[in-house]
């Protein structure tokens, strides 16, 4: 018979140091990739900005269109032209998220960073602090936290209501499920992939021949999971943004 | 023939083992009812506009994915609450 051990889920996602042992500094794979993700991030727009062609061509091309897909695409349609200060951030955020999402399907490499709670957590605090510092600033402090709590044109009543379920929507809820999000799917992902390699494993020894199904689904899956790196890397942008336009402009 | 004793052979640990595998797959499951039902409802409703109305495709498509996004959410948490269930 076949009998499949899964592995407990902390073989999957728990490296062991390779620097700096039981110390908060600790080097780890997944540490290694965040370093490797942001000067890969960094080396791209310096290389991409060092000369600066009317007509772009290679890399300048390519930069050229993400930040254009993150100023049309992702700005302009949520935040509006007020927002445009804050295309280096979302394009930082954009370009490292798609990185990292990336660098885990590569073979032998395998791990995507974000499937630990660290980096998530940290970027998500990063815009939680982001969208409230701009709205106290644009709107002044009494008027953004009034705007958000008693939000206008509600009758009386339903504020004993709407002013709690706005409060922790806003200032709780909003920065959990921007970091879940990203977590949960590529986590999601990850297992998803496992889960087919250890099955294609096991046949491979059994059988040969039962090996092809699947692999072929391995692969098919490694595909999908190229959409899912875009597709999490545009939509904690897009809630970025909309989370930081909704700060600049009250609502009436 | 399946023999009742088999229920005296559990080991120890066993039963809060597969109790808790038996709640984590509860947990998912009942997370992704409604998400599942209310993506399709975005994602069918984001075909028709688009299909009324091809020149508004890409506002649609923007409000689709932060539909799909924020509905989503509840599933994944119930797909997190899974994971930290103590096993």
């Amino acid at each position: 018979m076949l009998a499949i051990e899964f592995p407990p889920i902390s073989h999957l996602l728990n490296w062991p140091d390779i620097w700096f042992e039981d110390t908060a500094f600790a080097v780890n794979k997944v540490t290694m990739l965040f370093v490797v993700a942001a000067v890969m991030v960094a080396t791209f727009y310096l290389v991409a900005g060092s000369k600066k062609q009317l007509v772009p061509t290679g890399v300048q091309s390519v930069a050229e269109s993400a930040i254009g897909f993150v100023r049309d695409g992702i700005i302009m349609e949520t935040a509006g032209p007020a927002g445009l200060p804050f295309l280096p951030f979302l394009l930082t955020l954009f370009s490292f998220i798609f990185c990292l999402n990336i660098i885990g399907l590569v073979p032998f490499v395998q791990m995507p960073a974000n499937a630990r709670m660290a980096l998530p957590a940290i970027m998500a605090l990063v815009v939680w602090a982001t969208y409230i510092v701009v709205g106290m600033v644009k709107q002044g402090p009494l008027h953004y936290f009034k705007g958000v709590a008693f939000p206008p044109g509600v009758p009386k009543p339903i504020y004993l209501l709407v002013t709690p379920i706005e409060i922790v929507s806003t200032f709780i809820v909003r920065p959990l499920s921007l970091a879940v999000r990203l977590f949960a799917n590529l986590l999601a992902g990850h297992l998803i992939l496992v889960s087919f390699a250890i099955l294609s494993e096991a046949l491979f020894d059994a059988t040969y021949i039962g090996v092809v199904a699947p692999f072929f689904m391995l692969v098919a899956l490694t595909g999908f999971e190229l959409l899912v790196a875009f597709l999490q890397a545009y939509i904690f942008t897009i809630l970025a943004s909309v989370y930081i336009g909704g700060a600049i402009h009250p609502d009436h | 023939m399946l023999n009742p004793s088999i229920l005296a052979e559990i080991g120890p640990g066993e039963l809060e083992a597969g109790l808790t595998a038996l709640g984590r797959g509860i947990v998912y499951g009942g997370a992704a009812i409604g998400p599942g039902l209310g993506i399709g409802l975005i994602a069918g409703n984001a075909i028709t506009a688009m299909a009324r109305q091809p020149e508004a495709a890409g506002m649609v498509r923007t409000t689709m994915f932060l539909g799909i996004a924020f509905t989503e959410a509840l599933a994944l948490f119930g797909f997190v609450l899974a994971f930290i269930l103590a096993g």
